[in-house]
């Protein structure tokens, strides 16, 4: 399978990457490590005009130590993420998830700012990052803004992220004491395959993967949690407000099983850790 | 476009489609068919490359994203003819059956013990995940991927 014709630009900066975004408007996308956006054109259900690779901006992959919380250069791979000795001890969440996306080979080009801003519902790391209730850092014609993650995931594939804007940094707070328990769970049925549902938990706070258009917080669970119910009792909440999707791999009403069960067993585990 | 892309240690400049990916750069214009196209959807491993080093799947790589990188297929494992440790671990210990996941098995074998030399079974059958063998014949690989982590042992010189 090949893609359809398409120019190919390498920009050398953030900047350049903003300049080449702004000439070529809506016909252009950005490149990070490719592993979400080259699969879809070679399926041609995606055909840019004009591909700007950022795989050249090593000044967006870092990941340091801001105190109350962790900076990741928006084209930090998946490999990197895993490997952090600064996310293994102050986010294992992350560093844990990052290390169940895809196989050695994907995490080894993907990065953590090309999964948010391909907003794919089925992706590891965006409900992730939505506990951790993680800041975006976003570049554009007018400037640097931040944007709170919650609210960021618009829909199937869509964020609010404008055209040519270009993601650059994201901001993880490290959990508070008493919320350090942690958990992610996915079942899939290849190792390597989107999750059919997956769940994410830091101390109270739970989103789901791929149980609607976009990822999403738990909020019927988080709520029973914070009234005191255990684990098990508040697990039986996880499908509430959810819209999961029928697919070929599994029914909505399968999903809702899933989510249920994986969230209690999530719980558990987050219950054990803290 | 013009691609400048070095494979095997070898300096290697053509003219391809912006779209060309890095397995039809290797194969077609490289002319090293050793790297197979298996399922060409980033699953089966088949066409595992390393690419500064670290296994990556050339059928979802551009060949212009790995202009400038160094990249290594197969053919560039054995010096001066003689077997790469991994690959005489698959030979010796019988880790192929119809062999045509076997040069992306050894690829991945390859960056797996660069990352972690001493991998127990686990971590084999793990880092492995993203490679297939249709003839399911995983137990040898995972047997030859643990005797070339030993072979290597073998052969550090102490400090």
């Amino acid at each position: 399978m090949i893609p359809s014709s398409f120019t190919y630009k390498r920009a050398g900066s953030a900047e350049d990457a903003a300049g080449l975004a702004a000439e070529y408007g809506e016909d252009a996308k950005y490149l990070a490590g490719g592993h979400s956006l080259l699969p879809l054109m070679k399926l041609r259900l995606a055909a840019p005009g004009v591909i700007i690779d950022l795989g050249g901006l090593r000044e967006l992959c870092y990941i340091t130590d801001q105190g109350s919380y962790v900076a990741i250069g928006a084209l930090t791979r998946h490999h990197d993420v895993e490997h952090s000795g600064l996310l293994g001890r102050d986010l294992p969440l992350l560093a844990h998830a990052a290390g169940q996306v895809g196989d050695p080979q994907i995490r080894h080009r993907g990065t953590i700012g090309g999964s948010v801003a391909h907003a794919d519902p089925a992706s590891d790391l965006p409900a992730v990052l939505l506990t951790l209730d993680a800041t975006l850092v976003a570049r554009g014609a007018g400037g640097s803004r931040e944007i709170p993650v919650r609210g960021f995931f618009r829909g199937l594939f869509e964020t609010t992220l404008e055209p040519g804007e270009l993601l650059t940094e994201i901001r993880v707070p490290k959990p508070a004491a008493g919320a350090r328990g942690w958990s992610f769970r996915k079942f899939t049925q290849r190792a390597i395959d989107w999750a059919i549902v997956g769940v994410a938990v830091q101390g109270g706070q739970v989103s789901l993967v791929n149980m609607g258009g976009t990822p999403l917080r738990a909020a019927a669970v988080e709520a029973a949690l914070a009234g005191g119910a255990p684990p098990a009792d508040a697990a039986a909440y996880a499908a509430e407000g959810t819209s999961a999707p029928a697919d070929i791999r599994a029914s909505r009403e399968y999903r809702e099983h899933l989510a249920r069960v994986l969230t209690s067993r999530a719980l558990t585990e987050a219950a054990a850790r803290s | 476009m013009k691609v400048d892309l070095r494979v095997n240690g070898e300096e290697i400049t053509a003219d391809v489609e912006d779209r060309m990916l890095l397995v039809h750069f290797l194969r077609d214009v490289a002319d090293l068919t050793a790297t197979n196209i298996g399922c060409d959807t980033t699953s089966c491993g088949a066409c595992t490359v390393l690419l500064d080093g670290e296994s990556v799947k050339s059928c979802t790589v551009l060949a212009a994203q790995a202009a400038g990188h160094e990249i290594t297929t197969v053919e560039g494992l054995a010096a001066g003819g003689v077997m790469h440790p991994v690959q005489r671990a698959f030979h010796e210990q019988h880790g192929l059956q119809c062999g045509f996941c076997t040069p992306g098995m050894v690829m991945a074998v390859v960056s797996l013990l660069a990352e972690n030399p001493h991998p127990t079974e686990d971590q084999v059958r793990t880092g492995l995940e993203g490679n297939l063998c249709r003839c399911t014949g995983y137990h040898n690989i995972v047997r030859a991927a643990l005797a070339a982590a030993a072979a290597q042992e073998g052969q550090e010189v102490p400090a």
